[in-house]
């Protein structure tokens, strides 16, 4: 087959990234040839800062070399600039006379910046901010000059300035409005800003607009004038008052430009279907983006049109900034000034040099403006784009997400200040040094990207925080995503809502059956998405929807938990942890007679028999003659009790009983994730039902009732539900708060952070506000419960493949 | 010139599952079984950090390790990119229903017992399970 033709014009991120997106799924489609205005190969533009700064080099900003574009057969057109495109003809024209035909041309002009037209812009030493030619000029004049202006306070100026100013200038920023980067930050922190810059040398001169540059007898420029009169010497002025998109070339060939280069949700030109356009230089939906990962999505699903696979559209992103001076943290986004009908929580320490504003608008977080102290910003901006309901937390909100013991990484919540060597990663030991390679070696700008490659924050997820913030400053990614929802693996562009709803709303009973009608790309799924669609469809289903254990993670097929050396371990079900000497004695007996090298008591007050071979477990089952205690499984585990007030001196209730039966009720139950509960006597609570799913404490009047608290990764403290007079009701309450997790939760999702997304009032009104409701879901979850098989005895109803214990044809 | 010795029926292996050929003294052999019926053997170790890829979820030609959900080739043995690094393959021969391996490959590749090398830690449950939901 003849290749087809693809021709770029513009070789910068957001193209190349197309390209290399491109080459992923469909690399011998096209012949690709790309022209770049620059004599550089594809660099980092956001890092040019850093450079400026002396921070980094030049050579670490490149992002493809010249031999990329060499060894993935790209003709690669350096300094030459496009000047035209015969449309009719498909051939594209450069300066210098170079032709290419394309069948696809893929626009990436980028933006120029914005030059306002006063008298002596076209003085020597008068640039922009733009490319390495512009940040060679700059470090070049601080080596020979003395006095620098910037106009334009916005993040490229203050940078710029900043620059400039590490490298020995004197620097004066001049800024039209009354306060710095006044669409990024509200009064009080713009003055924040200012002030901390004053007090590194920078000087301002705000509210001011320039009148004219004045020239030297050498060309060159001496002063910048302002309306005022007044003049500021300068023998460098740097242009930062704002980019435009690049659309001159598109203009003259007559594609409809409107501030961008209009396109449509799969990045094709509205005027040309041949031509698309991603990057700086696009206009979608009335938007051009300039920030890195909204233009990365852009590529992407360019790319799969350009591929013809005909999947994924593009519908917009919400941005938010940081600024990339070393020392100096603030983060925006949203709409951080409010107005009339929005609420603003705020804190502000002047001296301490931390100042938060926080916007409400119908208990809905709209905007965030934080200086001093962004370790949260990554926390605000995700309830800013899941637009989830903030009532529940408003009193916590200001003090962030990370108040609430994250543990794996010594407490840490600024990247910045920690060393190299400090870990990040607790899971998976991935040092920040680590992390930092990987990002400059491999071109990583995602934290989705760092994930795959390095692993960290890819297991618990509680540093993601901090890899955000260390890419932040070592690739100058943003924290700038799209608000869609997120799909439930590669193999699907659905979410897990998504299915949950179509399995319910279509009665859906079987994997296949999803995956026909959510038009999964792979035909068995992965190892991701089939265990989410099994538990799904038997929850939404009990009793109709058949168990597929293949499609679940190896311990809930062989009913016990692997370890790291391949063997298992095996926790026998002891109700409320309460055993006796016979279970005792056949425990002891086991554990001989099948030599398992450890024995230890879990944190849920059981015993674990750890290292038994996989051919042994049916006989080792058989001989315990206890059930199966399910510590392998996204089940209920345990329920913890303390000794109630049977024994206790101090005891109110009786909890071992309570724990007891709570255990008979809901052993056997499969939920999104592991579920742990605990019952404790008094309020001195020895069980620890404050950090557990649901969490019981007797008190002298009866019980109190806490859910969705947590003793894992994030140590959150349970919420307190309600306080119930009864054991029955305890039962009923509980039932029905499990039932609802189990009908609503999504796959993995532990009862912490499901009532963090639906909100702990969704959860009150659904069980203690509507009776019949709460009712209804215990009895559902009885029915559910009603017959299930204790899978270490019933093998055939539970499904358990015994041949898996066998080894075949054996040498 | 291959020896090929019958190891069980196709049926004898669970759809979308494994078995394993035990090997006194040696590592396993895991056998496959896809859902187009393709029947792949490997070394029952995987290349990250020594897990049985047997136990593993099977999908496409590809199995998920069960401890550290590395993605494994089950054509190739190769880990699917970013992770580098392969097992060793099996040749497998499918006739009427039965499968064979060759002798020759099942006494000569990869035989002793690894040392227990580098092993993380590895809690009631593995990493790759723990992932909390998005």
């Amino acid at each position: 087959m003849k290749r087809m033709k693809l021709v770029m014009v513009g070789n910068g991120m957001a193209g190349v990234r197309t390209v290399e997106e491109l080459l992923k799924i469909a690399p011998e489609m096209y012949d690709i040839a790309i022209f770049g205005a620059e004599p550089h190969p594809n660099y980092n533009r956001i890092l040019l800062s850093p450079v400026l700064a002396g921070e980094q080099t030049i050579d670490q900003i490149i992002l493809n070399t010249v031999d990329w574009y060499r060894d993935n057969g790209i003709r690669l057109h350096l300094g030459k600039k496009v000047v035209d495109i015969d449309r009719r003809r498909r051939i594209v024209r450069a300066e210098d006379g170079t032709v290419e035909e394309y069948d696809r041309l893929l626009i990436c002009t980028g933006s120029n910046p914005f030059i306002p037209p006063l008298p002596g812009r076209d003085l020597a030493g008068v640039i922009a901010f733009r490319d390495i030619a512009d940040t060679h000029t700059m470090i070049d004049a601080a080596k020979s000059h003395r006095n620098a202006v910037v106009i334009g306070g916005g993040l490229l100026g203050l940078e710029a300035a900043n620059g400039l100013m590490s490298r020995g200038m004197r620097v004066t920023l001049v800024h039209l409005a009354p306060w710095l980067m006044e669409r990024q930050l509200d009064d009080v922190a713009g003055g924040m800003l200012q002030k901390s810059l004053e007090a590194r040398g920078m000087e301002f001169r705000t509210s001011a607009s320039t009148q004219a540059l004045i020239g030297g007898p050498d060309g060159r420029v001496v002063a910048v004038q302002l309306k005022d009169g007044s003049e500021i010497p300068a023998e460098l002025v740097v242009m930062a008052a704002g980019i435009r998109p690049n659309t001159e070339l598109a203009e003259k060939v007559g594609l409809h430009c409107n501030r961008g280069i209009v396109v449509n949700d799969t990045m094709q030109s509205i005027t040309d279907p041949r031509i698309y356009s991603v990057g700086e230089c696009a206009s979608h939906r009335g938007i051009a983006y300039g920030l890195v990962a909204p233009l990365f999505e852009q590529g992407k699903v360019c790319a799969t049109h350009l591929a013809e696979f005909g999947i994924g559209r593009y519908v917009g992103s919400q941005t938010s900034t940081k600024l990339k001076v070393t020392g100096i943290d603030l983060f925006s986004a949203g709409d951080f000034m409010g107005g009339p009908d929005c609420e603003e929580i705020v804190m502000s320490d002047p001296y301490g040099g931390v100042y938060k504003k926080l916007v409400l608008k119908n208990e809905k977080l709209i905007g965030a403006c934080v200086y001093g102290d962004t370790a949260d910003g990554a926390w605000y901006f995700k309830l800013l784009r899941e637009g989830r309901d903030v009532g529940d937390i408003r009193d916590r909100l200001m003090f962030g997400e990370s108040n609430v013991g994250d543990t794996g990484h010594e407490g840490h919540s600024k990247a910045a200040t920690m060393p190299d060597t400090a870990e990040v990663c607790g899971c998976n030991g991935v040092s920040k040094g680590a992390i930092c390679k990987a990002i400059k070696d491999k071109g990583l700008f995602t934290i989705e990207e760092v994930r795959k490659h390095t692993k960290a924050s890819g297991s618990c997820g509680s540093c993601t925080g901090l890899v955000e913030q260390i890419l932040m400053f070592t690739a100058g990614g943003d924290y700038s995503a799209s608000p869609k929802k997120k799909a439930m693996c590669g193999c699907t562009e659905a979410s897990h809502q998504d299915v949950r709803d179509v399995i319910r709303k279509e009665h859906l009973l079987t994997i296949p059956a999803v995956q026909a009608r959510m038009d999964w790309r792979t035909p068995d799924g992965c190892s991701s998405c089939r265990p989410a669609l099994n538990y799904y469809l038997i929850s939404t289903w009990p009793k109709e929807a058949k168990d597929d254990p293949q499609s679940r993670f190896i311990n809930e097929r062989s009913h016990a938990n692997i370890q790291k050396d391949g063997t298992y371990s095996v926790v026998p079900r002891m109700w409320g942890g309460v055993t006796n000497s016979s279970e005792l004695r056949r425990i002891a007996d086991v554990v001989d007679k099948y030599a398992i090298p450890t024995v230890k008591v879990t944190g849920g007050q059981r015993i674990d028999l750890l290292g038994v071979k996989k051919e042994d477990l049916p006989r080792v089952w058989k001989d315990l003659a206890m059930p199966s205690g399910h510590a392998y499984g996204k089940t209920l585990r345990t329920v913890k009790t303390c000794v109630g007030s049977e024994w206790c001196r101090f005891g109110t209730q009786d909890s071992t009983q309570l724990g007891i039966d709570l255990e008979r009720a809901l052993w056997r139950m499969y939920a999104p994730h592991k579920v742990k509960l605990a019952v404790s006597g008094c309020p001195r609570n020895c069980a620890e039902s404050g950090i557990k799913d649901v969490g019981v404490i007797g008190v002298d009047s009866g019980w109190e009732v806490y859910i969705a608290g947590n003793g894992g990764i994030k140590t959150e403290v349970a919420h307190f539900f309600c306080k119930l007079k009864t054991a029955e009701e305890v039962l009923e309450y509980s039932g029905a708060f499990l039932q609802l997790y189990r009908e609503e939760g999504w796959y993995l999702e532990r009862t912490v952070h499901y009532v963090g997304r639906v909100g702990l009032d969704h959860v009150k009104q659904r069980i203690l506000d509507d009776a019949e409701q709460r009712r209804a879901l215990w009895e559902r979850l009885q029915f559910a419960l009603d017959g299930e098989p204790d899978p270490w005895f019933e093998f055939d109803k539970a499904q358990v493949d015994a041949r898996q214990f066998e080894p075949v044809g054996a040498l | 010139m291959a020896e090929w010795k019958k190891i069980c029926r196709v049926d004898d292996i669970i759809v979308l599952g494994s078995r394993r050929v035990a090997r006194a003294g040696s590592t396993d052999v895991a056998v496959f079984r896809n859902s187009s019926d393709q029947v792949f053997a490997l070394l029952d170790r995987c290349p990250h950090r020594g897990g049985p890829l047997s136990q593993g979820i099977v999908f496409g030609q590809s199995v998920a390790c069960p401890l550290h959900n590395w993605t494994i080739g089950l054509a190739d043995g190769c880990a699917a990119a970013p992770d580098e690094g392969c097992t060793p393959k099996f040749t497998v021969k499918v006739e009427s229903g039965d499968v064979y391996l060759d002798t020759v490959e099942l006494e000569t590749i990869a035989i002793g017992k690894p040392e227990v090398a580098d092993v993380v830690a590895v809690g009631a449950e593995t990493a790759a399970a723990e992932r909390p939901a998005p």
